[in-house]
């Protein structure tokens, strides 16, 4: 009998397929990978098991009984535990409270000293190490999601389903989760592994099971695939992921940051220098400076300590407006809130941050004709596919978006180009195309500032790279002296190598 | 795509105003009146002879003010629910402009009046605007104390130190009949005040489509975030969005002044800036849309008086109709304001 | 001067206090369920009304209460369907609600006293006297001849900061107001929550209401509120949206009223009756930053 049994699962959204009779079975007492990339359909699957999601069609079984209409309050009763991968946690209440949510111990009032108690028992019984009394906002993300884990035991869940678990976690703590799993597969649980990481998969699995575009592709025993498969398996053909990087002479000093600091309780702050015709890139856990450090060099966020210059004239003080003008390109990290305008159409956002040029707007007229044509010359010139220039931007895909934002801050020809996670969540194809525009930009002489979570975007592109950790510079050196190590070493806090 | 938008926004609107009178006419049956006499006197009152309909227009003028001037903070994510204080600052600034002026040429008197008016209530709004980007402070609060405040010191202004004497009611001196506003129609109130309120509606809407600072306003109350790192500058943004608000709702009073009372009238407005949110919510938020919403009203308001003469039901009835005009036609718009407030948060 | 200090003054507050308090305590409770609710003054006017309708048909102050508390949680209900239910924008509701509620009284008052807007007299709400406790000295004029309201008050604030900060429920609504997402995922029925909450709101606000017209008063006159419901409103923000920080603020601006009463200067009434507003206003612009509300507040997503 299978611990969970999900056939031919289908569910429809407004536009797409996200589930397209998918066949996913996990044994009890396994640790089971469920393998895609973004898009793939993978949350939504699980959503569906959890009953978040109601599906068009299918059958889901746990442990043998048959699922009809599942609910959240069910998938509990059933012994299911879901850990998602954007938190569900309450920032202002403490870290018992977040635990015992919804199955408070105490009859009308909550029983506070019991519920601290449990709590701590079973923290110390996985060897999580939490403060109880904390509160969410204060704790670590690491932390944070040792706290969506125990929700699930705390309700004595038996399959527990993680989503993206290490997408925000340090190399060290990636090693730590994974021994944690693998401690809560010896005390029976099951485990489901939402992720697009081969490595981890390779890692703990048991069982691998793959998606792609909604559909279940392929069922194997890890110990019988390789990560090359695996990898090939996600995208349906080979990818040759290897970049040319041609030696470039490096101009002036376009931007630097001269004792800046990020975050109120970093202890050193910050020098870095990027010249023109190089890629800085700076690797980090989300979370450590770098959307402080995105967000003062544009001028969203004042600095406190420090300064900025801009090919050597100082900006420390200077409002975004002017900073734009000056000559900086910004891909904002995230991509919804703070670089597009979700309910307008592609023209219109082709204007954001063109508005003050003359060519766009002469004495506070709007150009409508100009913008029209400099629309579709750069939706051509950078295939964002779309119907046409008054198609509404939320109507396009991820990658069509990041496209389209890409193409508005390249035209602006900016001498610094602000990418903060310019390729997450975009497909393959996107990435690529992303990623030769930043190195052409390079090739002609800009600078370019690379933030990213991604290992592989940055020592594929960038010459130099710093890392960031709790605001401060753990290192800053070309990309050849790094290992897959001594990086990860550095991302986790780990200094002296 | 917006062709269609348009009808079905339109059809939207038509919908809640039939529910609208559906349930009103529900409450007045509960109550004991006869719906139908009640609205056949509404319609009579509003169209049933030339002066009617000339009033019933005189009435939407106000209303055309302060629809939009909510309408235009709306366009910019700024709730402003302080037409009813601006607009009474707008209606004292010009009065008291016109006081002083006495004995200068026509065309003067108006002009400066009605700056003073624009100016009084732009300052109104903009404080409300700048509290909300500096002080973070929720602008509806804030609107409604200025509210409050505002209207008792112009009640105060009036009683005392301003006051005409021997007049029975709190009110200021006649401003002169050779400053007030030409009549349209003789032996109306249907003034040039109309063709005031429908040039700055026309205008409004060449604004936003036109304009670099009309979509500067768009761009931050679509999505604030991006609007900010786009370089659009916050305070400034604001200030514009409620200064022009502020002043459109001054309007509203000056109009009144100028077109109607002739002098300054201690509580004059049955609540001009309130109707105003109902007026741009049915129109949703469109400048020209406002022309139309502004008329229904305004029928309403010729209406009603006819009504509680022939029917015998209050006036205050078409307050119960707006109210539920309100809150029907709200409800549709809620996808708009989703998306809106995604970018926001 | 030499009166602001003394119990007269700490009495006059406190009974201009308990409507705000009542009303405030209610937003604070719909707003922490993530529902703002700009129609308090149009529910405390309902109740208003409510109240002297009951006392009028009855003969009996109690079911005028009574029926404050209803129609107050009637129109609560009508915010909480609108804004739960068909997904209404928040702040619209609340405004739509007012105009309509004020409209409806003054409707109502003709057509049952035959006048625009000011209803008959009816009997006020007697005052009681708590044995015992009012022999004590000093405080023992708290317990002498004062509204019953003035205990249910006091009771409503103890017993909605226990709930909120003691119980299991009170926990789960305050995470339903912070990240409603989160309390679905353990299973916490939000929407029954939020049903409840905003009712509940509607009931003390009506219930506010019925302080004014049948205790401070006698009688039902259009729009008597006044803009007491925009002060809650503001008593809850200062308030940190939390009971007791509502009963602070609520108290601070019934101060602000009652010296307007109690000043001996020949002051133009206008200019007194600005005074709470104006007081509103500055604390609310130089201290109103400092307080954090429901993060997800206003936002009904799903």
């Amino acid at each position: 009998m299978y611990a969970v049994e999900m056939r031919g699962i289908t569910k429809r959204f407004p536009g797409m397929i996200a589930n397209d009779q998918i066949e996913f079975l996990v044994e009890k007492g396994e640790i089971h990978s469920l393998l895609g990339e973004n898009g793939a359909g993978k949350t939504t699957l699980m959503k569906i098991l959890f009953g978040l999601y109601q599906p068009d069609g299918g059958s889901i079984k746990i442990n043998g009984n048959e699922i009809k209409h599942q609910t959240a309050v069910k998938a509990f009763e059933m012994g299911l535990g879901m850990v998602h991968q954007h938190f569900m946690l309450i920032d202002n209440m403490t870290v018992w409270e977040n635990i015992v949510l919804g199955s408070e111990p105490g009859n009308f009032m909550i029983d506070r000293k019991k519920g601290k108690e449990i709590v701590k028992h079973l923290s110390e019984k996985y060897h999580f190490d939490l403060d109880v009394d904390a509160k969410i906002s204060e704790i670590s993300v690491g932390m944070k999601q040792r706290v969506e884990i125990l929700k699930t035991l705390y309700r004595g869940a038996e399959i527990i389903i993680l989503d993206e678990p290490t997408a925000v976690l340090t190399p060290l703590e990636v090693e730590q989760l994974l021994q944690i799993l693998l401690e809560m597969k010896k005390e029976g649980k099951t485990i489901i592994f939402i992720t697009h990481k081969l490595k981890e998969t390779m890692a703990v699995s048991d069982h691998v099971t793959i998606l792609r575009s909604g559909k279940s592709v392929e069922f194997l025993k890890t110990t019988e695939t390789t990560e090359k498969e695996l990898a090939a398996l996600m995208v349906g053909y080979e990818i040759d992921m290897t970049l040319e990087r041609k030696k470039v002479e490096k101009g002036e000093t376009i931007l630097s940051l001269q004792n800046v600091r990020l975050l109120p309780q970093a202890e050193k702050t910050v020098d870095l220098e990027i010249r023109a015709g190089e890629i800085l890139g700076i690797a980090g856990v989300e979370g450590n400076g770098q959307q402080q450090l995105e967000e003062m060099i544009m001028g969203l966020e004042k600095v406190k300590c420090g300064k900025i210059f801009f090919k050597q004239e100082e900006i420390t003080g200077m409002s975004v407006k002017e900073r734009c003008k000056r000559g900086i390109g910004y891909i904002p990290s995230d991509r919804y809130k703070r670089a597009i305008l979700p309910g307008f159409s592609l023209k219109d956002n082709y204007l954001l941050g063109n508005q003050y040029k003359d060519s766009y707007a002469r004495k506070g007229m709007l150009n409508q004709e100009y913008i029209e044509k400099k629309t579709k010359e750069l939706m051509e010139k950078f295939d964002v596919r779309a119907v046409n220039g008054d198609q509404l931007i939320g109507a396009l895909s991820g990658g069509n978006q990041q496209k389209l934002v890409l193409s508005r801050e390249v035209d602006k020809d900016p001498d610094l180009i602000l990418a903060c996670q310019p390729v997450r969540g975009l497909d393959i194809g996107a990435i690529k195309f992303i990623h030769n525009v930043l190195l052409e930009l390079r090739n002609q002489g800009k600078a370019v500032l690379l933030i990213s979570a991604e290992l592989s975007d940055l020592f594929q592109l960038s010459d130099r790279i710093g890392v960031l950790y709790k605001g401060e510079m753990m290192s800053l050196q070309e990309t050849e002296k790094y290992t897959t190590e001594s990086i990860s070493l550095l991302m986790a806090g780990k200094k002296g190598v | 795509m917006k062709q269609k938008t348009v009808l079905h926004n339109l059809l939207l609107s038509l919908g809640a105003i039939l529910c609208s009178l559906l349930i009103a006419a529900g409450v007045m049956l509960l109550v004991g009146y006869d719906p139908l006499e009640a609205y056949s006197a509404l319609i009579e009152g509003a169209f049933g002879s030339k002066n009617a309909f000339a009033n019933t227009l005189s009435k939407s003028i106000p209303l055309l003010f302060t629809g939009l001037a909510v309408a235009f903070a709306n366009k910019g994510g700024i709730f402003n629910i302080g037409g009813e204080g601006q607009l009474y600052a707008g209606a004292m600034a010009s009065t008291v402009t016109a006081l002083m002026m006495q004995g200068a040429p026509r065309f003067l008197v108006i002009f400066c009046s009605f700056c003073a008016g624009m100016l009084a209530g732009a300052c109104v709004g903009a404080i409300i605007g700048a509290a909300k980007i500096k002080l973070q402070v929720n602008e509806v609060v804030v609107a409604i104390m200025l509210n409050y405040i505002i209207q008792y010191f112009t009640s105060y202004i009036v009683t005392y130190p301003l006051k005409q004497e021997g007049a029975m009611t709190a009110q200021t001196v006649d401003i002169g009949a050779n400053y007030m506003l030409t009549k349209l129609i003789p032996k109306t109130q249907l003034t040039t005040a109309l063709l005031v309120a429908v040039a700055a509606a026309i205008l409004l809407f060449f604004f936003f489509k036109k304009t670099r600072a009309g979509y500067h306003i768009r761009a931050v109350g679509e999505n604030k975030s991006a609007a900010q790192a786009a370089g659009i500058p916050m305070m400034t943004t604001a200030i514009l969005t409620m200064g022009i608000s502020g002043a459109l709702a001054g309007l509203a009073g000056t109009t009144e002044v100028f077109g109607k009372m002739g002098r300054f009238i201690d509580g004059f407005s049955p609540g001009f800036g309130f109707t105003g949110i109902a007026v741009a919510v049915l129109a949703n938020n469109h400048p020209m849309g406002i022309l139309l919403s502004a008329l229904l009203f305004g029928i309403l308001e010729a209406g009603s008086m006819k009504m509680s003469y022939s029917a015998g039901i209050s006036t205050s009835m078409v307050n119960v109709i707006q109210g539920l005009v309100i809150l029907f036609v709200a409800t549709p718009n809620i996808i708009r304001l989703i998306k809106r407030k995604k970018g926001e948060s | 001067m030499d009166s602001i200090l003394s119990m007269e003054m700490l009495l006059s507050t406190l009974r201009m206090a308990i409507p705000l308090v009542l009303a405030s305590v209610g937003g604070t409770l719909c707003e922490r369920s993530g529902i703002i609710n700009l129609g308090i003054e149009g529910m405390m006017l309902s109740g208003a009304f409510g109240a002297v309708y009951g006392t009028y048909i009855s003969g009996n102050p109690w079911i005028g209460v009574l029926f404050a508390i209803l129609v107050g949680g009637l129109f609560g209900i009508l915010h909480a369907v609108l804004c739960i239910r068909f997904k209404t924008n928040q702040s619209v509701s609340g405004i739509g609600i007012n105009v309509f509620v004020s409209g409806l009284t003054i409707v109502l008052t003709r057509a049952v006293w035959k006048s625009d807007g000011m209803s008959g007299q009816v009997e006020k709400l007697p005052a009681v006297s708590i044995p015992g406790l009012k022999e004590l000295p000093v405080i023992g004029t708290l317990f002498t001849e004062q509204s019953p309201y003035l205990f249910i008050t006091a009771g409503i604030v103890l017993g909605a900061w226990f709930f909120m900060y003691r119980t299991k429920a009170g926990l789960r609504l305050r995470a339903i107001g912070d990240h409603p997402q989160a309390a679905q995922t353990v299973g916490i029925n939000v929407s029954l929550y939020r049903y409840v909450a905003v009712t509940f709101c509607g009931m003390l606000c009506g219930l506010a209401g019925g302080y004014l017209s049948i205790v401070q008063s006698n009688l039902f006159v259009k729009e008597m509120v006044a803009g007491r419901g925009f002060m809650a409103l503001a008593a809850m923000i200062l308030g940190g949206w939390n009971p007791l920080g509502a009963l602070c603020a609520s108290l601070v601006f019934a101060f602000a009223q009652a010296l307007r009463i109690s000043l001996k200067v020949e002051i133009p009434n206008q200019l007194m009756l600005m005074l709470p507003y104006f007081i509103t206003l500055f604390v609310l612009l130089f201290f109103g930053r400092k307080v954090k509300g429901p993060q997800a507040a206003g936002n009904i997503e799903e």
